[in-house]
């Protein structure tokens, strides 16, 4: 009993729980949570990073909502956000083939994975050598089957924004079908087994049981696809920088070109205010639509 | 006779059900083949790539422009890579990549090792509301944050230093972190730790030299997550850092491959050089990655 009380004692003290949780909690708020407010009272600013700051009201949060420019690329984000959407799809389907108890399942999700741990420069680097319009690996092949004048990828601004969307779709990829595998392997035997002896095809089995006992992982993984397709960057800098002519341009390297190209920092500042904004709503949004009251739970 | 019809009633109906397994057997057969056709081509596009890399970084301009893009190079030019090493500075890059993940590594694990040790084994009401608090940071665009923190380092002359660099990457990876270890600091038994406090140790003592080495399993499979995300990280050290001296790979070889924008085979020694270290840990540590990976977002 006295030993219950004296751990109660050192395990309660207000001062070490503040301790404890300090370091990584000023850390947060000083490198997180600060900023964030800090970027919506510059979107207030007409400032061009280094001179002094004049308060110009909501200026360029109006700006913004005509300026045709930054509503492209807010399409390109969206454009890019449906089709990562629309892929994890494939991902599941890859995912059920994987988990049904078939040989070198584990060999193969390890592949898949390997793009994800690579950085998004070598990346990019990689594919725009795939994509060389004379000497990469995609046009030698459609040369060598007979097609005359493939086009230059990432030149082309027909082309551009999709050529982009392929890597990313193949550096993210080991990533869902990671994800949806550990959740399948979850899901416990007896369920599928008892559906097997009431006759349940494998296509049954798969769609009407396992991937609503799955649904909530699902959730997650459309959340993480559409905001992290409203934020992506890294490829599209590095690759085009948002051309030719603004046909790759995305929110994220729109506002990175008006803060550290054109030097517009209040401008972009409102820019970032409206990004976090918009991928907090539809964080909200996604997930208010997509819960019920029915979750399966197991 | 009456038993003769019957076995031969009998063995008809065998032999139409053989059949009918055999023909499921093939059928079964049939789509198990196509399935790894598929999975085998997924598999060739994702690996493909890399594979090619690897290729011409063993090649000349010469062999990359005339032979095939799957023929091996005749003779490796290993000279590639030495190259690229000792000329620029590649190998200055490649050290500040190891001193800013590895020192962000260490502080992101032990602050958030502290935190979650206050948020599950300490006792006290608030815990979930701040547990909440880190958690919302996972939803936090970069982007949003990048110009204020910008201004601040630069009023801190921090701007061209390695502790911006080093203290944003510790805060940015907090949530994540402290999501992977969350669930590993629940289930910990509680019977070590009161007994410690029975014996008179301090809350310190606890968190040291009971709790911190029974959670080193997860805290391996935490730090090899964090140490991807360092070693790849783009945007802030593309902002914050334009001295060269203070480069890491992930930016450096931008410049680099500049210089070489035509010679395809320092370019490729170049990129294998950057992913490297990933790849052979991920060789060696394959399924603490897998796991951490899946434990960092199933939960969300």
């Amino acid at each position: 009993m006295k030993g219950m009380i004296q751990m109660d004692q050192a395990l309660s003290s207000k001062k070490m729980i503040a301790l404890y949780l300090a370091p990584g909690l000023l850390l947060l708020l000083a490198l997180v949570y600060i900023p964030i407010f800090q970027t919506g009272y510059f979107g207030l600013m007409d400032w061009n990073g280094i001179g002094e700051m004049t308060f110009i009201g909501l200026e360029n949060y109006t700006l913004l909502i005509r300026d045709a420019a930054f509503w492209d690329s807010a399409w390109h984000s969206l454009l890019l956000a449906v089709f990562s959407a629309l892929s994890l799809i494939g991902y599941l389907l890859i995912s059920l083939v994987l988990a049904g108890k078939i040989k070198g399942a584990n060999f193969l999700r390890k592949i898949y994975l390997v793009p994800m741990l690579l950085a998004s420069v070598a990346i990019a680097q990689l594919w725009m050598k795939i994509y060389h319009p004379t000497n990469g690996i995609l046009n030698t092949l459609l040369i060598s089957i007979g097609i005359e004048n493939p086009p230059a990828w990432l030149a082309e601004p027909s082309l551009a924004l999709f050529a982009i969307f392929i890597p990313i779709i193949w550096q993210y990829a080991g990533f869902y079908i990671l994800i949806y595998y550990a959740a399948l392997k979850n899901i416990p035997e007896s369920l599928v087994e008892s559906a097997k002896i009431d006759g349940a095809s494998a296509w049954d089995i798969a769609w009407k049981i396992k991937v609503p006992l799955i649904m909530n992982v699902i959730k997650v993984t459309i959340v993480l696809a559409v905001v992290g397709s409203l934020k992506y960057f890294d490829l599209i800098y590095v690759m085009t920088n948002g051309g030719p002519n603004g046909a790759s341009e995305v929110m994220a390297s729109y506002m990175y070109g008006q803060a550290f190209s054109r030097f517009d920092f209040g401008y972009a500042s409102a820019i970032g205010f409206f990004l976090l904004v918009i991928c907090l709503l539809i964080t909200w949004l996604i997930r208010k639509v997509t819960v019920s009251d029915e979750d399966i739970q197991y | 006779m009456r038993n003769e019809a019957l076995t031969e009633k009998q063995s008809a109906l065998a032999r139409q059900k053989a059949a009918e397994q055999s023909k499921g057997k093939i059928r079964h057969t049939i789509s198990m083949t196509l399935l790894y056709i598929v999975l085998a081509i997924v598999g060739v596009f994702q690996i493909f790539p890399l594979v090619w890399l690897v290729l011409f970084s063993l090649k000349n301009n010469q062999e990359v422009f005339e032979l095939s893009p799957f023929a091996l190079p005749a003779t490796p030019r290993w000279e590639n890579y030495i190259r690229v090493w000792t000329e620029g500075n590649i190998s200055q890059y490649f050290f500040n990549s190891v001193l800013y993940t590895g020192s962000a590594v260490l502080l992101t694990i032990l602050f958030a090792s502290m935190a979650t040790f206050a948020l599950t084994r300490m006792k006290w009401k608030k815990s979930s509301l701040f547990l909440g608090l880190f958690m919302v940071g996972l939803m936090i665009p970069v982007h949003s944050t990048l110009i204020p923190l910008f201004n601040t380092f630069s009023n801190l002359d921090l701007i061209n230093h390695p502790l911006s660099i080093i203290l944003t990457y510790t805060a940015f990876n907090l949530p994540i972190t402290i999501m992977i270890l969350y669930g590993f600091y629940q289930v910990l038994p509680r019977e070590v730790e009161e007994a410690a406090v029975i014996d008179g140790a301090s809350v310190h003592r606890i968190f040291f030299q009971i709790t911190l080495p029974m959670t080193a399993p997860v805290i391996a499979t935490a730090a090899i997550i964090n140490m991807i995300y360092n070693w790849n990280e783009f945007v802030f050290i593309n902002t914050f850092i334009s001295a060269d001296q203070f480069k890491t790979l992930t930016v450096g070889i931008q410049n680099f491959i500049g210089q070489y924008s035509t010679d395809w085979g320092a370019i490729g020694a170049t990129l294998v050089i950057s992913i490297l270290p990933i790849l052979i840990a991920f060789i060696f540590l394959s399924d603490r990655i897998v796991e951490g990976i899946s434990a960092g977002s199933v939960k969300g």
